[in-house]
This record gives C-alpha cells, sequence and structure tokens, in this order.
C-alpha cells in the first residue's frame, strides 16, 4: 500500500477556490427551491380553505329541521328540503357497504393468507389494481346495462351494486397490505397449537389487523358517499322517499348536481346545504364508526 | 512530511502530552506541548429532544492523529462524533451546545453554514453507502461535481487519487464505470472513504466503519487509517476495543453520555486511571 | 402403549380432523369465492361496455371514433366521438391542459408540496400537512364541482383569464375566445387541484423509502438541502414520480362530474377546442350530461361507446402508471434492507 499521495495541497487549493466560488450560487438555490415548494403547499390550502368555507358559509343558513326532513317543493319555491336525499343516501351506500365490505375483506384475506403467489391470486391483485383506477362513469354504465336493464327500471339495487363495484378493490388493497403487516409469528404459533387456517385467521390474525382493515372500509365508504356518477346511471333520482329496492331513490350527491344546475338561487342554497350536510355525514361516520372500534378494542384491553 | 509522532512513554508523566477530558481532578496546560490540536471539543451536550444525550464534554483531538471513542451502546460516542460535523442536528428534533473549534474557528458559530464545515470535515458511515445510481468514478466525485469543480482533467487526477489513497485503485482501475453498487461491501466502504477523501477534508470521522464488515475487509480498513492519519486527523467511533487499540493513538472512554477518560491509547489500555474505564477495558461489563 | 388405546387415540384424531376439514373448506370457499368475484366484476365490466356499445358501432364502424357529428335527433343520427377525446385529453393534460392543464400545473407543484413534507418540513408540521392533503382528497368530486361553478370560476376568469384574453386575446389563439370562467382552461385547473393530493402522497410515499443513510452520505459532502434531494432521493424515485404523475392524469382522465359542471358542455363539432377559453366537453362529461334524456338506443348506444372509449384510455394509463410506481418501491426498499 502506497503512503498518502502528498500533491494533495494543490488539490485542496483549487477545491477552496472552487466552493467559494460556487458557494453563493449553490446558497441561492437552495433558497429559491425552499420558497417553491412552500409557495405550492401554499397553493394547494388556499383551495381547500376555501371549500370548506364556502360550503360552510352558504350550507349553514339553508339548514333548517325541514330542510332535513322534507321533501323538495315546487320548483323554485325555496320550500321543502332534502329529506329523501339524505334517506337514500344512507340506503344506497349502507347496502353497498353492505355488500363491499365482507366481500372485500374476504378477497383480502385470500391474497395474504392463502395464496401470495400463483396465477389466480397475481390475476387477482392486477384487475383489482385495474378496478380501482376504473372511470366511476364506466361503473355507472355496468349498473345500467346489467341491473337496471335486467330489472327493468332504476333502482336502489342497481345503485348499491354500482357503488360497491367501486368499493371492494379499496377494501381488498387495504386488507391485504394490513394483514401483510401482522407479524408471520402470530400464524405460526397458531399453527403449532394445531389450529385450523380458518381459526387462525379469523381469531388471531384479523384482530389485530381489525383497525387498519377497518380504516380502509371507512375511507372506501367516504368514497362512495361522494360519487355521483353512477347514481346517475342507476338510481335515476326521485323526489320521493324510499319505495323498495328495486325502485328508484334519491341521493345528495345527485341531488347537489341537480340542484346546481337549475337557474334558482333558493335551488342553489340548498345544494350547499346539501353540501354541507353530505360533509358531515361522511365526517360523522368516519369519526362514528372508528370510535366504535376503539371502545371494543378498549373493553377488550380490561 | 510531519514527523512520526511519538507515542508518549508509559512510565513517565506522560499524560501530560495531552491534557484529560472531563477531569474534575486536573487539567494540564498545553503550551509546554508543540503538537496542534485541530479539534478543540468544549462544554459540549448533545440533545434528543429534552434527552441529553452527551454531557458537557471536553475533549482536545490532536491533529494528524488517530483518536478513537470507545464505550459501551448507549454511551454517546456516535452522538459526539456527528456533532464534529454538524450532522446530529439532522435528526429531527436533535440539537447540541457549546463549541467545537476547528482550527480557532467555533463551527457552532452563528455565522458558519454547517454546509462548508461539512466540506473540511468528512465522514465515513457505519453501512457502506455508496449512491447506487452513479458508477464508482460518479460516486467519488459526487463532491467535487456538487461544489461545482468542471475541470474533467482536474476531476479525474483528484478521483484517481482518493481511489489510491482509500487503497482501492488497483482493485477498480478498469471498472470505473461500474456500477457503485457492484463491489463487495470492503470495497464499497473503501469507496465511501475514497468519496469522502476526494474533497480534500481536514478531518475524517469514521463511525464504526468495519462493524459490517468481513475481517479482511476490516484490517484492510485499519491499515488503511494508519497510512491516512500522516495527512488526515482521524476521529474513529468504535464499539471493538481491540481495533481501538490496534489503530488509534488516543482513546476517549464514554459512559452514559460522559466523557470519563481520554489519554493516549497506551494509557488508556495499560494503566487506566478510572475504575470504570479499567472495568470496561478488561470486559467486566459491555 | 398397547394396540387398543392407539387404536383409540387416532380415531379420535381423526375425528378432529374431519371436524377441522369442514370448517376450514367452508371458509377457503369463501375467501376464494370473494376473490373470484373481484375477475367477476372486470368480466362484468368488458360485458356490459361491449355489449352496451355494440350497435353504434355496428351502426357507424370504426368511425365512430373519428367522427365529429353529433346529432340526437331521430331520423338524422349522427354521432362521433372525436371532440370529446380531445377534450377529455386536453383538460387531462391541462390538469396534467382540461387534464394536460392539470398536469403541467399539477405536477410542479404536488412535487413541490411532496418535497416539502417529506425533505425541508419537521414532522410537526409535516405530519399536520399531509393529513390536509389528504383532506383534499377526500373532498367528493361534486362539492369540488359546486365550488368550481360558483365561487373559482370567477376567480379564474376574473384573476387568469380576463388579463390573459386582454394581454394575448388578439395575437395567440391559445387565448382567442372571450373567457366567462366556464370552459376547458377553468376544467383544468380544478381537475389539477383535485388531482394534486393524490400525486403528491404517492410521490411523498416513494420519497420516504429512499434510505436515510443515502442522504447522510450527501450532507456529509456538504450538500445543501435541495442538493441532497437532488443526488440522493431522486435517482431512486424518478420513475415512481412519473408512474405517480400517470395516476393523477387517469384519475383526470376519468372525472365526471366535477368537468361537466365547468366545463361548459357543447355537443358536435364545435366542441373541438379552438383555444384554452373554449367550451368543451369530455367523454365523460357528455354521457353524464345526456343520458338521463338519451333520445333512442343508438343514442344510448353512443353513450355507452364514449365509456368504453374512455375505458381503453384510462386502463392503458393505469397499468402503465401502476407498473411504474410498483416498480420503484421495490427498487427502495431493496437497497434499504442492505
Amino acid at each position: 500500500m502506497t503512503s498518502y499521495s502528498s500533491s494533495n495541497k494543490n488539490y485542496s487549493k483549487i477545491l477552496h477556490e472552487t466552493v467559494t466560488k460556487n458557494y453563493k450560487k449553490r446558497m441561492i438555490i437552495n433558497k429559491l427551491v425552499t420558497v417553491f415548494t412552500i409557495v405550492c403547499v401554499i397553493a394547494a390550502i388556499i383551495p381547500l380553505g376555501s371549500i370548506l368555507l364556502e360550503v360552510v358559509k352558504n350550507g349553514a343558513s339553508a339548514i333548517s329541521f325541514e330542510f332535513l326532513t322534507q321533501p323538495q317543493g315546487s320548483i323554485g319555491s325555496g320550500r321543502g328540503g332534502v329529506g329523501p336525499a339524505i334517506q337514500g343516501t344512507i340506503i344506497v351506500v349502507g347496502l353497498a357497504s353492505l355488500i363491499a365490505a365482507p366481500v372485500g375483506v374476504l378477497a383480502g384475506i385470500y391474497l395474504s393468507e392463502f395464496a401470495k403467489e400463483g396465477m389466480f391470486a397475481n390475476s387477482v391483485r392486477f384487475f383489482n389494481d385495474v378496478l380501482t383506477g376504473l372511470p366511476s362513469i364506466v361503473i355507472g354504465i355496468v349498473g345500467y346495462v346489467i341491473i337496471v336493464l335486467s330489472i327493468g327500471s332504476f333502482s336502489v339495487f342497481a345503485g348499491a351494486v354500482s357503488l360497491s363495484i367501486i368499493m371492494i378493490p379499496i377494501v381488498v388493497r387495504v386488507t391485504e397490505e394490513t394483514l401483510k403487516v401482522v407479524p408471520f409469528s402470530l400464524r405460526e404459533a397458531g399453527h403449532s397449537l394445531g389450529i385450523s387456517k380458518a381459526k387462525i385467521t379469523l381469531s388471531i390474525v384479523l384482530p389485530s389487523a381489525k383497525n387498519g382493515i377497518l380504516t380502509g372500509i371507512v375511507l372506501a365508504i367516504s368514497r362512495i358517499a361522494g360519487e355521483t356518477a353512477p347514481l346517475i346511471m342507476t338510481i335515476l333520482g326521485t323526489s320521493l322517499f324510499f319505495t323498495g329496492i328495486t325502485g328508484p331513490v334519491d341521493a345528495l350527491p345527485l341531488r347537489i348536481w341537480r340542484l346546481a344546475s337549475q337557474p334558482y338561487e333558493s335551488a342553489h342554497a340548498f345544494g350547499w346545504g346539501s353540501a354541507l350536510v353530505l360533509i358531515l355525514m361522511i365526517l360523522a361516520m368516519s369519526v362514528g364508526l372508528r370510535f366504535l372500534a376503539q371502545r371494543r378494542s378498549f373493553k377488550a384491553a380490561f | 512530511m510531519e514527523t512520526k509522532e511519538t507515542v508518549p512513554k508509559r512510565d513517565s508523566e506522560s499524560k501530560d502530552a495531552v491534557p484529560e477530558g472531563n477531569s474534575e481532578t486536573r487539567k494540564t496546560t498545553i503550551e509546554a506541548s508543540t503538537e496542534k490540536f485541530k479539534v478543540r471539543i468544549q462544554n459540549v451536550n448533545g440533545w434528543y429532544g429534552s434527552k441529553r444525550a452527551i454531557k458537557d464534554v471536553n475533549l482536545d483531538v490532536k491533529e494528524k492523529s488517530v483518536t478513537a471513542f470507545i464505550g459501551p451502546s448507549g454511551c454517546g460516542k456516535t452522538t459526539l462524533l456527528r456533532c464534529l460535523n454538524r450532522m446530529h442536528e439532522m435528526t429531527p428534533g436533535a440539537h447540541a451546545d457549546g463549541r467545537v473549534v476547528l482550527d480557532g474557528i467555533d463551527i457552532y458559530d452563528k455565522s458558519i453554514d454547517p454546509v462548508v464545515i461539512r466540506r473540511r470535515i468528512g465522514m465515513v458511515f457505519q453501512k457502506p453507502n455508496p449512491f447506487p445510481t452513479m458508477s464508482i468514478f460518479d460516486n467519488v466525485s459526487a463532491g467535487l461535481r456538487l461544489n461545482g469543480m468542471r475541470n474533467k482533467t482536474i476531476i479525474r487526477e483528484i478521483v484517481e487519487e482518493s481511489l489510491k489513497n482509500a487503497a482501492l485503485w488497483e482493485e477498480v482501475k478498469n471498472q470505473l464505470e461500474q456500477p457503485g453498487m457492484s463491489l463487495s461491501g470492503g470495497q464499497q466502504q473503501r469507496l465511501c472513504i475514497a468519496r469522502a477523501l476526494a474533497m480534500q477534508p481536514e478531518v475524517l470521522l469514521m463511525d464504526e466503519p468495519t462493524s459490517s464488515l468481513d475481517p479482511i475487509g476490516s484490517s484492510k480498513i485499519e491499515e488503511l487509517v494508519r497510512i491516512l492519519k500522516d495527512s488526515v486527523t482521524i476521529i474513529i467511533v468504535t464499539h471493538n476495543m481491540q481495533q481501538a487499540a490496534r489503530v488509534s493513538d488516543f482513546t476517549a472512554f464514554m459512559y452514559l453520555g460522559d466523557l470519563i477518560e481520554y489519554g493516549s491509547t497506551n494509557q488508556i489500555f495499560m494503566k487506566p486511571e478510572k475504575e470504570l474505564t479499567e472495568r470496561y477495558i478488561s470486559g467486566k461489563f459491555g | 402403549m398397547t394396540s387398543s388405546s392407539s387404536k383409540n387415540s387416532r380415531y379420535i384424531s381423526s375425528l378432529f380432523v374431519v371436524r377441522k376439514k369442514r370448517g376450514d373448506h367452508l371458509f377457503y370457499g369463501l375467501v376464494i369465492g370473494a376473490a373470484a368475484y373481484t375477475l367477476l366484476m372486470v368480466g362484468l365490466v368488458g360485458f356490459s361496455v361491449t355489449r352496451g356499445s355494440v350497435d353504434i358501432f355496428l351502426a357507424e364502424g370504426i368511425e365512430f371514433v373519428f367522427q365529429s357529428n353529433w346529432n340526437a335527433v331521430e331520423g338524422r343520427e349522427a354521432f362521433g366521438a372525436f371532440p370529446y377525446i380531445i377534450g377529455t385529453l386536453l383538460s387531462s393534460a391541462i390538469a396534467m391542459l382540461s387534464s394536460a392543464i392539470a398536469m403541467a400545473i399539477g405536477v410542479p407543484i404536488s412535487l413541490g408540496i411532496a418535497i416539502f413534507i417529506s425533505e425541508i418540513a419537521p414532522p410537526r408540521i409535516g405530519t399536520p400537512l399531509s393529513f390536509i392533503t389528504e383532506l383534499l382528497a377526500a373532498v367528493p368530486s361534486i362539492i369540488y364541482g359546486l365550488w368550481a361553478l360558483f365561487v373559482f370560476r370567477f376567480w379564474v376568469r376574473d384573476l387568469i383569464e380576463k388579463p390573459l384574453y386582454d394581454a394575448f386575446g388578439g395575437s395567440i389563439p391559445f387565448f382567442a375566445k372571450t373567457p366567462f370562467g366556464l370552459d376547458i382552461f377553468t376544467a383544468g385547473i380544478v381537475l389539477a387541484i383535485m388531482i394534486i393530493p393524490i400525486i403528491s402522497s404517492i410521490c411523498r410515499e416513494v420519497m420516504r423509502v429512499v434510505p436515510d443513510s443515502q442522504r447522510e452520505a450527501a450532507y456529509s459532502l456538504g450538500a445543501t438541502r435541495w442538493e441532497t434531494v437532488r443526488m440522493a432521493v431522486f435517482p431512486y424515485v424518478k420513475s415512481g414520480i412519473v408512474g405517480a404523475a400517470m395516476l393523477g392524469l387517469g384519475r383526470a382522465v376519468g372525472e365526471t362530474i366535477l368537468v361537466t359542471m365547468v366545463i361548459g358542455n357543447v355537443i358536435g363539432p364545435s366542441a373541438i377546442p379552438t383555444s384554452f377559453f373554449s367550451q368543451g366537453q369530455t367523454l365523460a362529461s357528455l354521457v353524464a350530461n345526456e343520458f338521463n334524456e338519451a333520445s333512442s338506443d343508438l343514442h344510448l348506444s353512443a353513450l355507452i361507446a364514449l365509456g368504453a372509449i374512455l375505458l381503453v384510455l384510462t386502463m392503458g394509463i393505469n397499468v402503465v402508471a401502476r407498473l411504474l410506481v410498483k416498480k420503484k418501491i421495490k427498487v427502495s426498499s431493496g437497497a434499504k434492507s442492505q
């Protein structure tokens, strides 16, 4: 091994010169980039702030007991409310969740616990991903062609199925990801005790992943609660309350759209009010569901 | 070439050659010594949030020597090392106070930009971290290009010299365009050393540089350190006491954030003054 | 152990085995059925879109894709998808213009946000900030549409469009038409706002996976923060960023209700946008507009065919995007584990 080269004295000087020369420029560029990123963040926050502000500002004044429970009065009269839409949202979203949550979780369990590799599992994963990226209008088409045309009418069922098509891939993904994080040692312990795979999954693995999966479900429900396009083609929207699973129904996103398209101030006000109600409902649902989950795990801890 | 630094004689009052750190008993003056101190650590505290990881450390590092920081896990030796090039404060919530004087300039002074300091004080990490998307050549020259050096000839010369000084040149001189990650672990670490050396640092900080390497790789790096110290002041953190004994001229022993004892390596290992030091050296705790 | 007691224990344990198997089988059947349902859904999508659009393709053939007429009047029916394909691509390009404008604005801004949260801001600020951007992603597009229709379009018209029109309206054809806020430009900008959270959170994810040791290496050489990002982080995440951008693009392309509320809703050859301030139409927005009033089966088929074209477009973009992002995260975490 040679000894340390002694020409370093010159290089040191050269380097020092270069460093000093460029220092200022580099510092300025660094500052500029920092400023740019901050501007970007502000640019993103402003719309959010404005949206929340406008919804609350314009929507709060429209809300009343009548608004929440009555169907709409004659167009342009400013009377009545969006009761049917609220009811419809709860029914359709609720039904969709009832379909999507179990199917999604089960499929996620399959992908995580039963078949990590293999053509079937991989194609399920792949197409699941494809589904998450589908335009909602296409989902509406599916609901229309498959259900509306078969049953013969726009219906709650069609809307629920369409929304479930949007929701399932999200739940599958979240479930698989969450289950993957559960340490393998838990499963190993179950196996070594001779417990069947079904029981291991249901009693051991799933409970420890409960929070993550629930969060995913809540997120998925929030997503579909705000979807409009599929509803246009499946539930039609009416001014009546729920008449049956095979009949049309109204929902908040749809109603907002229709109200916004009308030229009357009162309709617009109703639109803002509905938007506020929708946001509050989504918020309440996500907080409520998560709270319920915490409580149960709290109790279990004692 | 500097004269070879003499190892203080064992039985004399040679402890005077380097002042002890943090001792309540005595602080020897340094005017008598003719050797310079490259880095003077004065009353340095290092914090992680509200937890004080290193407490009031005082230590003078001799120029062109190898100083080792040893101590059990969690004693603060790595934290102290990272305070020397102001990397410690990069951890969220971490900060340090005190003075670290490099050639008369306190690097913690408000007017000093850490970016500048890190040019003069280089660092090599525990796990080799070459830039994976860059070739060997580009890895070594990364720091140079960063600082705006454009002259291709000079860059080439510096790269060659740095690789030679890191004892890697012969092995890679015909494959400089290969990706940095294609080398073995020991080679990657020498690549990182070359990368640090290319910046012509005056001080080289090494954080357990051989702990992820096999014995042959480790010994190559230890050999390297012994040669490099003729031109660069080296401070090395190691959890391997024998390595410290083999490689360093001065050793600082730390425990739970305090600097317990600091002196020439011979003295620390042969005649430790503090009982704690003696117990650590003889392996009574780890 | 005598032979009789071993026979007993074998009998008993075989009982357990049988019972286990039945419950296990049922569960297995459930999960595999659920997984298969995913494939079924995909099949349903393909089937319904094909069946619904068969009529128009039979009537007009592939010409449908390139034609511009849109006439629903009985007897003189003619439908063409061309203007809306352009409209879709354009608005997405704005969002990525109405998809292109979104991208041109959205990608840099998303990157800026991602860099800020990931590299610059201390966790105290970074965590709530990323929460806020997630909130943005959670706002239903109908509410974006509402806000854009009644509030934002005036901002755009007065703060951006009018000045641009006054300055360049005569000279540059891109700014030619009189702006009144409901046009491709506004649609593009609102789309950009909508996809920014998506793109930036993915960018942030791929940046997070970059090992800290890389950043430390750069800093120890005396790099500034931006230089560290450029040297240590970017090489890892380049294709991840492209993938994120394309995911955002996919979302912008498929967005329906928001676009239909602000894009101005024109049909036929005039729907081919000639300037940023033209009213326009996208594939999705037209379907949403006309679906409930479709006058004939052929009309309906044409609308569904628009959906088919949109489907093909979106799928292509999304598949490429997912592959890119997945590859990047795998590479980074592979390197991290070294």
